[in-house]
């Protein structure tokens, strides 16, 4: 049997289907993962990716459909089931007990006796050796809360090993890390497949797939359309699959055509809760038919400038006229009155309320209209017709107005603010990252209709920490540098002088 | 000398007060470390002391009173348990309630059985947990400082303020030593952590919860057929809330409870023996400033002196699997 050449793949899946409701979750999926390898699992969000983990992990039952582990078909009743077949997961959100040592959560499970003195030396040994093995760094006595994001990934698939994983699936693994501590997550996985782990990466970004995994497949709404090799596929062909169409990852726009001022800003100063500068004596102008990209490391008061132009911090001095009218008296409805619309940074923090249902977002700040009712009460039927109308055109999925919002997935939630925000037809349109934690398909569509609102004249004031987004909208940047603006470049700047601009080391 | 044996009669009465406390909020420990809240105390003592001094009644055996609160107070804690658990329900509505049914049912059942008002009638000898003489307390009496305090505070108590004391050790090693344990903290703080380490989130809860009642079960025994010899209307009195209080100011952790409780039941003793008397240059002040004090003390804690109070994360939480 050691003789066989092509030895059993670690998994196989053979006709898995799953539906929740009439959501059709995961359509006859069929997948062969080899042994020792890394392979990626790409998909837009809600694609079916996580679903389709989870029933490998025992989390749900395929409603249909075989899986096979090495070669053995099994049932996965539960996630104890799941991890004596010798698969273990990466959530996305660490199941950890933050207040454990990260023994503790270790062991939590496979104890070993009633006790927990007797066993913890042997456990701690056998972790030793895996941290050795593995190049998994973190103290073992370390309280979880103390570690940083990186460090708790790694109890995460200590953790895994421990249970005797051979299988490891990474939900998302990166989302949460910095750059230098997902190189040294996928240093990591490249030490556990060289030792014959087989290691599924679930994951939206391109660039990771590209860089680490052997194979990919892609999902796209439910089906499996699609598996490469890694070494002979591209982005392009990946970002194609995954949306179903040719997705443009450069956005094409035709030139600006200025008008007249809109947004007008002079001298502004804005203070912190402790006194501190965020935005120092700012000056500039936005005019209609023209994006103005406000290009920055995240902190630098570009948050802070938007809040105050919004009309939801009060800046300590200077001025800002929206349509050449002063605004500082005026609250943030009376701003939007006059013809400001703002899709906030955050969108689970401002843009949403996340429990209520996708129409009473629709119209959140603009409930007082008298299109959505009269007096005191609200007029149901005229509000529901007109959150199918931008689920429509803003292609919001599910098209569902009566569906809570959370249960939306990032794209979709942030299009939900998007649309409200700019079917209100507004003179002026501020805009913080529009893009973070969203898709490709839809940070496409939602580019889209940053350029449409331009072309149809009206002023936009961009602030995104995206470098790349900040480049391929904007008709003129300005550089934000520890609260003062440092440079204005036009959009042909390259990285590299905007790079050392936002560094504050030139202007 | 005088000023010495009020102390020691304070401490005494200390103790005394401190044990239902005691017992009350080590059981709110283990189901609140478990992410269930449990304001429900109150009625777990109180149908506990009825259904003991009811037993102790009918049997003539105090042993056998005890059991019988137990198993009341956890028959309790089932139902807060499925109404919580189970059923996913509002954990302080679940608990307020069963507080409700308690001080009705009581007095109902009292009157109904024994037609007494809601009180249960005198249960004496073998039906009453008796002050236990620890071998040489009398020997011990003349002995200056030590003999009055090992004869009147630590001697002369029941058995069940001795297993009070022993429990706190017990608590402590149980939730910090024990697989039990760790799973009962890791259930309290992430469900989602011990969910996906395959164990059962539900049955883990319950597991707590019933010892939740069965600690119950001792505190409501201890005020009817211990501390006094029958069943009074509402004879609880509220201190499951100041138990919780307790808990809440030792921050969830055993030996710190157990001061607390000591603390109260210590505010508990100056009330009683303030009755009457007057304070050094103030004069006469009325008891009812004492009584006031424990609950003052309450507020005064829960209002932010005890700094940050950490509660177990997941409390008050039901657990639902995440898609």
């Amino acid at each position: 049997m050691s003789l066989d050449p092509s030895p059993a793949p670690a998994i196989e899946l053979v006709g898995i289907d799953k539906k929740f409701g009439p959501v059709h979750a995961n359509k006859n999926i069929n997948l062969t993962i080899a042994k020792g390898s890394i392979h990626g699992i790409i998909g837009e969000n809600g694609a079916g990716k996580s679903t389709l983990m989870s029933i490998i992990y025992g989390f749900y039952q395929a409603d249909q459909g075989q899986i096979r582990i090495n070669g053995k078909p099994i049932v996965i009743r539960d996630s104890q089931a799941a991890i004596s077949n010798g698969i273990g997961m990466v959530h996305q959100h660490f199941m950890l007990v933050e207040n454990f040592t990260v023994l503790e959560n270790v062991v939590l499970g496979v104890e070993g006796g009633a006790l927990l003195g007797r066993d913890a030396a042997r456990a701690r040994g056998e972790l030793e050796r895996l941290q050795k093995d593995y190049g998994l760094e973190v103290d073992l006595d370390a309280i979880v809360e103390d570690l940083p994001v990186g460090a708790q990934q790694r109890v995460e698939i200590l953790k895994a090993l421990y249970r005797g994983a051979d299988i490891l699936i990474l939900d998302e693994p990166t989302g949460v890390l910095t750059p230098a501590e997902a190189d040294h997550l996928f240093n990591v996985l490249r030490v556990l497949r060289d030792q014959g782990k087989t290691i599924l990466l679930i994951t939206h970004k391109l660039r990771e797939i590209m860089a680490i995994t052997d194979a990919v497949s892609v999902m796209r709404r439910g089906e499996m359309v699609a598996t490469r090799a890694t070494a002979e596929t591209t982005v392009e062909e990946l970002a194609e699959l995954m949306v179903g169409r040719r997705v443009l990852l450069h956005v094409e726009k035709g030139e600006a055509k200025p008008g007249p001022v809109l947004l007008s800003v002079k001298n502004l100063t804005v203070k912190d809760g402790r006194g501190v500068k965020m935005v120092d004596n700012v000056s500039f102008d936005v005019r209609a038919g023209e994006i103005v990209g406000i290009a920055g490391v995240a902190g630098n008061g570009q948050s802070e400038l938007l809040e105050a132009i919004a009309g939801i911090r009060k800046p300590s001095s200077g001025k800002i006229l929206i349509d050449g009218q002063p605004v500082a008296e005026l609250d943030a409805a009376r701003r939007r009155e006059l013809g400001l619309a703002h899709i906030p940074e955050d969108r689970h923090h401002m843009g949403l309320v996340l429990k209520f249902e996708e129409y009473e977002n629709s119209i959140l700040g603009y409930h007082r209209d008298q299109r959505y009712g009269s007096g005191a009460f609200l007029d149901l039927e005229a509000i529901r017709k007109d959150a199918e109308d931008k689920i429509a055109k803003y292609d919001i999925r599910p098209p569902n107005p009566r569906l809570k919002t959370a249960n939306f997935s990032g794209g979709n939630q942030q299009k939900i603010v998007v649309a409200r925000e700019i079917e209100r037809d507004p003179k002026l349109l501020i805009v913080g990252q529009p893009t973070r934690g969203v898709d490709v398909g839809a940070i496409e569509f939602i580019h889209r209709r940053i350029i449409e609102t331009r072309d149809a004249g009206k002023a936009v004031l961009l602030v995104s920490v995206e470098l790349d987004e900040i480049r391929s909208l904007s008709d003129r940047i300005l550089v934000m540098f520890a609260g003062k603006i440092v440079g204005e470049k036009t959009s042909e700047a390259g990285e590299q002088t905007l790079g050392l601009m936002m560094a504050g080391i030139a202007a | 000398m005088e000023n010495f044996d009020i102390l020691v009669s304070i401490l005494g009465s200390t103790v005394r007060l401190s044990i239902p406390l005691l017992f009350t909020a080590l059981a709110g420990l283990f189901s609140e470390r478990a992410g269930i809240f449990d304001i429900g105390l109150e009625g777990k003592m109180l149908a506990a002391a009825f259904a003991s001094a009811v037993a102790a009644y009918l049997t003539g055996s105090a042993w056998l009173g005890l059991l019988a609160g137990i198993a009341i107070s956890i028959l309790f804690s089932l139902v807060h348990g499925f109404a919580s658990i189970t059923n996913r329900g509002n954990q302080i509505v679940s608990g307020v309630a069963l507080n409700f049914v308690a001080i009705g049912l009581t007095v109902v059942l009292g009157q109904a059985w024994f037609g007494q008002g809601g009180r249960t009638p005198q249960v004496s000898g073998e039906g009453r947990f008796s002050p236990i003489i620890l071998p040489g307390a009398d020997a011990m009496r003349d002995v200056p400082i030590i003999g009055p305090l090992y004869a009147n505070v630590i001697s002369g108590n029941n058995i069940l303020t001795y297993m009070a004391f022993l429990a706190v050790p017990l608590a402590w090693w149980v939730l910090f030593r024990t697989r039990f344990g760790l799973r009962l903290r890791a259930v309290g703080e992430n469900p989602g952590a011990v969910d996906t380490a395959g164990i059962s989130v539900t049955w883990m809860r319950y597991r707590a919860v019933i010892v939740a009642g069965f600690l119950c079960g001792f505190s409501g025994t201890y005020l009817a057929i211990a501390q006094s010899a029958a069943f009074i209307n509402n004879m609880s009195a509220g201190k499951g809330y100041i138990a919780l209080a307790a808990l809440i100011f030792a921050k969830w952790r055993p030996v710190p409870v157990m001061f607390a409780c000591l603390l109260f039941g210590f505010l508990d003793a100056i009330a009683n023996f303030m009755q009457g008397k007057s304070v050094p240059l103030i004069g006469e002040v009325p008891v009812q400033i004492f009584q006031a004090l424990p609950y003052i003390l309450t507020c005064v804690l829960l209002a932010g002196f005890i700094g940050v109070a950490r509660a177990p994360k997941a409390g008050g939480v039901p657990y639902v699997k995440e898609r």
